[in-house]
């Protein structure tokens, strides 16, 4: 399953004094399987991004084509195609409010009409997915629960839908950094063995570092770069003109490389900044 | 959503109107209002309808704005306009089809009632356009501050207020977030019937409580740790001060009030 974004314009307050251009002539594709990671400082239009994706914006002029049907055409059944491209909202913990667990992972697939039985078994392969034990959870309130596991209980109730593609705005923000992990882990999980397509939206360089296998850049509403971790944190000069940054990591070896060290431009894994270093390393001990 | 919510929001622009003290513009808001309540003949609602019309000129307020404000209450005004028309007892009469029997005094009061009804809608409209919501329930704590001898709770009430219209948009905001995570999740909430949809406020409305009384909670908790406790001793950011432009105000507020006794008298 993919998405198609094309010359997607997003206008806020159109015809009034508060008319602000949110996103301008944004176009990408997103293939099966990738992790896609979308950064941009604050105000870029990251989150009205995302929520073209799914239909919940309707965009002031372009198209986003779900598997190449048009997210807003007139025939399109936007509640079906919701189904199948899951959102993560920015803290997501905020929209819990059942009594149960249970009862609140089981929100979507209720929606959705499924039966009694088949609900049951994805709200514990949902928690299965959170980390979160069944016989321990699944009966308490939402409410009882720490911010951590809230938010995966949050996550539950979409991936719980059993959507293509999992969009997630910001998931880690605001969290411990175990807490952190443990959902980064579990997102890694879900695209390796689920085979499930991710987006997400994340100010975390080093969270996109280890997860993203593309990344886009957005800046002032539009799509400013759109590549590989690799090739976009090698230009840690293009990334910091726009109040961005890049990993730790890459940030050592471009230092060390204006200090005359012979180090690959687009090193930003931390092993392999690691076995670069120790490289080095042995050869000036070795002179 | 509610965007269209005109009626009586805050225009700011700048205005000998806009400038005068919160105050000054309650008081003479009041004035107007007892004014509405007096005149008794066309011509005094004339002389009313020139006064707000000048006054909304010198606030630079486009008295189209100020009709906008109408539009909610049309029904009512309406209402009021049938109900005094047919159910008016009265001598002369002009039409009578059936039961229903329309009187000359009929007429009559259901043309004042209703124009009554537009006119405190304007005038207290003037009031919210050119005064800002904090300025106001500044104005309406020091006019409630002589009570306080007696206990009455003048400044929790206007920080109250001021608190309330300040997460007016927050939750506003806040609605829109939860109401699309949860469409997000599948959720209805344009069609079925009246039962299901009102059913289907619930995942709105429980987050949204939730999350206005956590606001709540870190709010308290924030103004506690800045001192807060309550009005007493409190020294304010904004001192208001009369001045010149609110006597002149009140100059023309009390001729207004002068014009509509006399035309009570003679007229």
């Amino acid at each position: 399953m993919s998405i198609e974004v094309r010359h997607l314009t997003h206008v806020y307050g159109e015809g009034s004094v508060l008319r602000t251009v949110a996103l301008e002539d944004i176009s990408f594709t997103v293939r099966e399987g990738e992790f896609v990671g979308i950064v941009g400082h604050t105000g870029s239009g990251k989150s009205t991004l995302v929520q073209h994706l799914n239909g919940l914006l309707k965009p002031s002029s372009g198209q986003v084509l779900v598997d190449g049907e048009d997210l807003n055409g007139d025939k399109t059944d936007r509640r079906a195609l919701r189904r199948r491209v899951g959102l993560v909202f920015q803290y997501p913990e905020y929209q819990l409010f059942e009594e149960t667990v249970a009862r609140d992972i089981a929100f979507g697939p209720k929606n959705q009409g499924l039966g009694k039985e088949e609900i049951d078994r994805r709200v514990r392969r949902a928690m299965d997915w959170v980390h979160l034990d069944y016989e321990k959870y699944a009966e308490k309130s939402p409410f009882e629960l720490s911010g951590g596991q809230m938010r995966r209980v949050a996550i539950a109730g979409v991936l719980a839908m059993e959507p293509e593609i999992l969009i997630l705005d910001e998931p880690t923000a605001g969290l411990d950094p175990r807490g952190r992990d443990r959902i980064l882990s579990m997102l890694e999980n879900l695209r390796t063995k689920e085979n499930m397509t991710i987006l997400m939206v994340s100010h975390s360089m080093e969270d996109m570092a280890r997860l993203a296998t593309r990344l886009l850049v957005i800046s002032d509403g539009k799509l400013a770069m759109d590549g590989t971790p690799r090739e976009i944190f090698a230009r840690g000069d293009r990334m910091r003109a726009m109040g961005l940054d890049v990993p730790e990591s890459a940030r050592l070896c471009a230092a060390l490389r204006e200090k005359g060290y012979d180090l690959p431009a687009d090193l930003f894994r931390p092993e392999e900044v690691k076995e670069h270093l120790l490289r080095l390393w042995k050869e000036a001990s070795a002179c | 959503m509610l965007s269209n919510m005109t009626m009586g929001q805050y225009y700011p622009v700048d205005s000998p109107i806009h400038r005068l003290d919160p105050r000054t513009k309650l008081l003479l808001t009041i004035a107007l209002i007892v004014a509405v309540f007096l005149v008794k003949t066309l011509a005094g609602y004339l002389l009313i309808l020139g006064f707000i019309y000048l006054a909304a000129r010198l606030a630079r307020i486009p008295f189209r704005m100020l009709l906008k404000g109408l539009k909610p209450l049309r029904l009512i005004v309406l209402f009021t306009f049938v109900l005094n028309l047919f159910f008016t007892a009265g001598e002369q009469v002009l039409l009578e089809i059936w039961v229903i029997r329309m009187t000359r005094e009929g007429l009559r009061q259901a043309v004042f009632y209703s124009l009554r009804l537009v006119f405190l809608v304007l005038g207290t409209s003037l009031l919210t356009l050119t005064t800002s919501p904090v300025a106001l329930s500044d104005a309406i704590e020091l006019l409630l501050s002589p009570l306080k001898r007696i206990h009455f709770p003048a400044h929790e009430l206007a920080m109250m207020m001021t608190i309330a219209l300040r997460f007016i948009p927050t939750l506003l905001d806040e609605t829109d977030k939860i109401m699309k995570a949860q469409m997000a999740r599948g959720a209805d909430f344009e069609s079925g019937n009246l039962i299901s949809r009102a059913r289907a406020m619930v995942p709105l409305l429980v987050p949204l409580f939730v999350s206005a009384f956590r606001r709540a909670g870190d709010l308290a908790m924030a103004m506690e740790s800045r001192c807060y406790h309550g009005g007493e001793g409190r020294t304010r950011f904004r001192v208001l001060k009369f001045t010149r432009a609110d006597l002149a105000a009140a100059g023309a507020m009390l001729l207004l009030l002068a014009l509509v006794v006399l035309e009570r008298i003679y007229l």
